[in-house]
């Protein structure tokens, strides 16, 4: 095979792009050949491959029809391997790299006979509003055909299979101004700000800057051609140490503030990325101020038969010609309201394509276009209009009805269309600016922005050259300086809505995407539609990944024609980010995996592991669960562990107990407001467990505070709570009680805590002890003392979360280990054991001690968990006080907790289960309340549980029972103390 | 992302050091037993919700640490303003000479 039978649309001379630097890539498991700087669609249209895919409804064969990231119709598969698989990539805008492997998507068998089409049959079936129509009865058919159906319809392209592989990394930016859009507005305003000295920010979706310099071919500047004026500013650009040049980069959502999201495709065009580089980079980017230069769309025209492959954009056949060198067919129709459809019809003319004729939907037309028509040429018909076109895989002809009503046929391989150009408003309608309705041009413009940002060239409505530089110039406060300029381009005219006759036998198609046609339009506005919200979701115009880019102007005009009503009084739905798809990899960036969250290790933590503990997380900590011995399971293993804690002792790792430290003249005051309990009258080194409410009487957080002195406390939280609980007393010490002296220190991180558990406890740590007497007569239950512990500094606390006599040692988080390693050495030899996380719940269950967030949730106050004891009833205020009178709050019948003795000991509730009076009763029963903690006590020989039951503590005895899917289980209740209920143990 | 002034820090931070704390100004009287349920209510339960000018409480958690107040509009999200925890309630024609 020779090179130019290779490729046979190629057009030598044409386009920029190098003959000899070729690429091989398959389509469809076909192999074929391109040049590097194609897109993929550039590459498959210089081999005369138009058929690119299935439309997602009818499944009708379908080409690419843009140039850009408009396109609706050329969706591929690209893959690279299992896990980089991208589904509904554009063709239009997918660089070809070699080895690349493209599928088409929504077909089957293949793409030249599929199954699917049978839709089109139907296509009476498919209307607008399809699916509010048919899905509605028989109920049952929901779960076994509507659903399934729906899922396996919906959506086009297949996610890949396994976890993305891939890196994508982010990145935060300053800047003076921002430029999103590298076309000649773009360009300009970089090279004015960045003369100024500003530091500039420009960006370009497309790989090349230039925009539609790259596709029009009579434009000079300073006797340039379009496309190396851009190339020369460009590199003129990237020189510039106050200029960031990113290219392959959307700007893709405008945020508050002239903060700009940006997305950078870094490797996706490559053929072997270097496994360094990360696909995508998000850069967020806050500019003083933002030019927006976004350009503009060209529309389609909407007629029946409007989507055959080879019926395209007349800009896109224009770029594909003078950027690639590739026309789209050897014998080209045009239908045109628009003046641009004239200068892609010369272009293609001067290549050697055959142009059957331009069909001018308009009755008055340039007479210099039609002269220059007559010079190539070329039959030109204005006021007529194509009424149908023909041809199966590929457009073959087209039908046209002139000015006086006759038929003609043509004969056209490849049919443009030129409906005028759709500013671009997205960033800026992003930016909270209204469009404005421009009559005289009909067509939507930026309006004013509440934010410092300018849109200038395309999408501000300019299309003359002279024009938008002066515009780009003076949005970054430049001096106008003299540019030659020949541009003897026109964009004037342009229709939306329905051109032609009104009715049409075939399918118009507004939406390519979604197959919405003109018909659906109509019809979803007589059914009641009238907002033009309504009709886009009724018919689903303007839903699909191209987000209505060519479809939403036409469905406004049709519906607001049919509604008697003016565009502008319909009006546009909103422009929402992102501007074009965008990966969830680039908005994850590295926040995956490890990464997602921080991981808080305590200092014994690796001494955990060397014993073969396993780990549980409790928050962001990871906490030793419960440390197994030869092949014991979890169950034997905790077992063991509460019952040497109960026999002898146990040693546990009680470091990430949240830690405050409470000092200063008014610290008793202080925490006199803030727990429910009275701190003032309590002794310097005795310690308490308290309870802090929000105002609103419900338990916020409880913990055992130590008072070293009557000016400083050492407070303790629960583990995942101390962030919260240093937040809520921060805000009441700054706001409400300012005057107070107090200052409060996070100190979770800077002490370890070694709780040694059991009868042996002090035997233990005694010897360990220096500067404290720790007897029971001295050293009694609650009690606290700054000491030294094997010689470091330590607070030792006589406390109990087990109701066993108990110590917790704390020292500097530095001597965690070296401490928990001299304690261990003693109290191994001594028949104690480590102690995780599920032994400690076991323990603590069996004497009823509660853990915030476990047994409560946030509608619990202290009387409804049996902690009356612990709330002071003289105390002038605290945070709660009031709160804990409301009617609600005081009222019978409460939720309150209370423990649960199954009637079979060995049966284990389920924690979360919910429990009934009666059994018996209809479905659904009656709930009065839940299981909040379930273990299995060893040590009782029988299965625990704490609930929160209403009238709980009246109901002492009773019989309550809990029904589960395969059962229902008899419980009785109980207090909640299950274990030593004098609490004799606590002195050892 | 938002960019607020830190009245303490005198500077413009990013959002993301900021955590959101409720309306400004509604003090914790210092007779909490003296109020009746409908006053609790009132104090404890009901928040404004206008379209246009809120006062409100943010933290600089992120940096800080402190309490400060703000003057923000919640359709632009405009801050207009932002003070010391502590500072006068700006009067509505503080206000309105913010918004000009």
């Amino acid at each position: 095979m020779t090179k130019s039978s290779s490729q046979p649309y190629r057009i030598k001379g044409a386009g920029t792009l190098s003959r000899a630097r070729t690429v091989q890539f398959t389509f469809d498991g076909k192999s074929y050949e391109g040049l590097e700087g194609d897109t993929l669609a550039s590459a498959l249209l210089a081999n005369g491959v138009h058929l690119m895919g299935r439309s997602f409804k009818y499944h009708r064969p379908r080409g690419v029809m843009s140039a850009g990231v408009e396109e609706p119709s050329a969706l591929m598969n690209i893959t690279r391997d299992n896990a980089r698989t991208n589904p509904n990539v554009r063709a239009s805008v997918q660089e070809l790299y070699d080895g690349m492997k493209a599928e088409s998507q929504n077909r089957f068998p293949s793409l030249s006979f599929d199954v699917g089409a049978v839709n089109s049959l139907l296509s009476p079936a498919f209307v607008a509003g399809f699916y509010y129509k048919t899905f509605k009865w028989p109920a049952k058919a929901w779960d076994k055909l509507y659903e399934p159906f729906i899922r396996r319809a919906a959506g086009l392209g297949e996610s890949p299979t396994e976890e993305d592989p891939d890196r994508y990394s982010n990145r935060f930016a300053h800047c003076d101004v921002l430029i999103i859009g590298g076309g000649a507005a773009g360009l300009m305003a970089a090279k004015t700000a960045a003369a100024k000295k500003q530091s500039v920010i420009i960006c370009d979706e497309n790989p090349k800057m230039g925009g539609w310099l790259l596709a029009d071919s009579d434009v000079r500047i300073d006797g340039k051609s379009g496309a190396q004026w851009a190339a020369d500013t460009v590199a003129e650009l990237q020189a510039m140490d106050n200029v960031r040049v990113l290219t392959r980069t959307t700007g893709f959502g405008y945020f508050q503030q002239n903060m700009v999201a940006l997305n950078e495709r870094v490797t996706d065009h490559l053929s072997r990325p270097d496994p360094d580089l990360p696909r995508e980079r998000m850069w967020q980017v806050r500019a003083k101020k933002v030019v927006i230069a976004q350009g503009s769309i060209e529309r389609h025209m909407v007629f029946s038969g409007n989507d055959r492959p080879g019926v395209v954009l007349a800009g896109a056949a224009q770029m594909w010609l003078n950027q690639h060198g590739v026309a789209v067919g050897h014998t080209v129709g045009v239908y045109a309201a628009c003046d641009t459809g004239y200068a892609a019809a010369f272009d293609l003319y001067e290549a050697g394509v055959n142009v059957a004729a331009i069909i001018d939907h308009r009755a008055e037309v340039s007479e210099d276009l039609l002269d220059q028509a007559k010079t190539h040429g070329i039959e030109v018909h204005t006021n007529a209009n194509i009424t149908s076109t023909s041809g199966r895989l590929r457009i073959n002809g087209m039908t046209v009805e002139t000015s006086n009503g006759e038929t003609k046929e043509f004969e056209v391989d490849a049919l443009l269309m030129a409906g005028g150009w759709t500013p671009s408003l997205h960033l800026s309608s992003q930016s909270r600016a209204k469009p404005a309705w421009d009559e005289a041009t009909q067509r939507f413009l930026p309006g004013v922005s509440p934010q410092d940002c300018v849109n200038i060239g395309g999408c501000n409505g300019l299309d003359d050259l002279d024009a938008v530089f002066a515009e780009a110039i003076k949005a970054v406060g430049g001096k106008k300086t003299k540019i030659e300029i020949t541009d003897d381009v026109s964009t004037a005219g342009g229709a939306i809505g329905i051109v032609g006759p009104e009715e049409h036998k075939g399918k118009a198609f507004v939406d390519f995407q979604n197959d919405v046609t003109a018909k659906d339009i109509k019809l979803a506005v007589r059914e009641g539609m009238h907002s033009i919200e309504h009709v886009k979701r009724y018919t689903t115009n303007g839903m699909a990944t191209d987000q209505g880019k060519l479809s939403n102007m036409h469905g406004l005009a049709i519906a607001a024609k049919l509604l008697g009503k003016s565009i502008p009084e319909v009006g546009l739905t909103t422009f929402r980010a992102p501007y074009t798809p965008t990966t969830f990899g680039s908005f994850v960036g590295h926040d995956r995996g490890s990464l997602f969250d921080p991981n808080r290790k305590t200092p014994i933590h690796d001494w955990a592991v060397e014993q073969g503990a396993t780990f549980e997380p409790v928050s962001l900590w990871q906490r030793a669960w419960y440390f197994p011995k030869g092949d014991e399971d979890m169950h034997s293993a905790v077992d063991r562990e509460c019952q040497t804690v109960r026999k002898a002792a146990g040693v546990f790792d009680a470091s990430t107990l949240g830690k405050i430290e409470v000092v200063g003249p008014d610290a008793a005051a202080f925490m006199d407001k803030m727990y429910t309990n009275g701190w003032s009258k309590l002794k310097a080194g005795r310690a308490k467990y308290g309870i802090m409410c929000r105002e609103d009487g419900f338990i916020y957080d409880d913990g055992v505070v130590g008072k070293l002195s009557d000016t400083r406390f050492h407070v303790t939280t629960t583990t995942g709570g101390a962030p919260r609980v240093l937040n809520h007393m921060e805000d009441y010490l700054q706001t409400e009680f300012p005057d107070m002296q107090v200052w409060l220190t996070s100190t979770t991180e800077q002490w370890a805590t070694i709780a040694v558990q059991g009868p042996k406890a002090r035997e233990i740590i005694e010897p360990l002890v220096s500067g404290a007497n720790i007897s029971d007569e001295k050293f009694p239950h609650m009690s606290v003392i700054e000491c030294k512990v094997c010689g470091v500094p330590a607070r030792l606390f006589r406390i109990s979360f087990t109701g066993e006599l108990g110590f917790e040692i704390n020292v500097p988080a530095g001597y965690g280990r070296a401490v928990w390693e001299a304690v261990w050495d003693r109290a191994e030899p001594m028949g104690a054991c480590a102690y995780g996380t599920e032994a400690m719940h076991v323990l603590r269950a069996e004497k009823g001690y509660i853990i915030v967030g476990q047994d409560t949730d946030g509608t619990v106050t202290p009387h409804d968990a049996d902690l009356s004891w612990a709330v002071a009833k003289s105390k002038p205020d605290y945070v709660g006080k009031r709160g804990l009178q409301r009617p609600d709050l005081v009222a019978d019948g409460r939720r309150q907790l209370v423990g649960l003795k199954t009637k079979d000991p060995n049966k284990v509730l389920e924690e979360g289960a919910q429990i009934v009076r009666d059994p018996e009763q209809a479905i659904p029963m009656k709930m009065i309340g839940f299981v909040t903690s379930s273990y299995w006590s060893g040590t009782l020989g029988q299965s625990i549980a704490m609930a929160v039951v209403e009238d709980g503590f009246n109901m002492m005895g009773k019989s309550l029972y809990v029904p589960m899917p395969d059962e229902t289980i008899e419980v009785e209740v109980t207090g909640t103390v299950f274990y030593d209920p004098k609490g004799e143990k606590l002195n050892g | 992302m938002l960019l607020i002034h830190c009245p303490y820090c005198e500077d413009d931070r990013p959002e993301l050091e900021f955590s959101h704390a409720g309306q400004a100004h509604i003090v914790r009287p210092t007779d909490m037993d003296g109020l009746s349920d409908e006053e609790f209510e009132a104090m404890f339960f009901i928040r404004d919700n206008p379209k246009g000018i809120i006062l409100e409480r943010w933290r600089h958690s992120m940096g800080c640490g402190r309490f400060l107040n703000a003057v923000r509009h919640t359709v632009t999200d405009k801050f207009l303003k932002t003070y010391k925890a502590g500072q006068p309630r700006p009067t509505d024609k503080d206000i309105e000479d913010l918004l000009k």
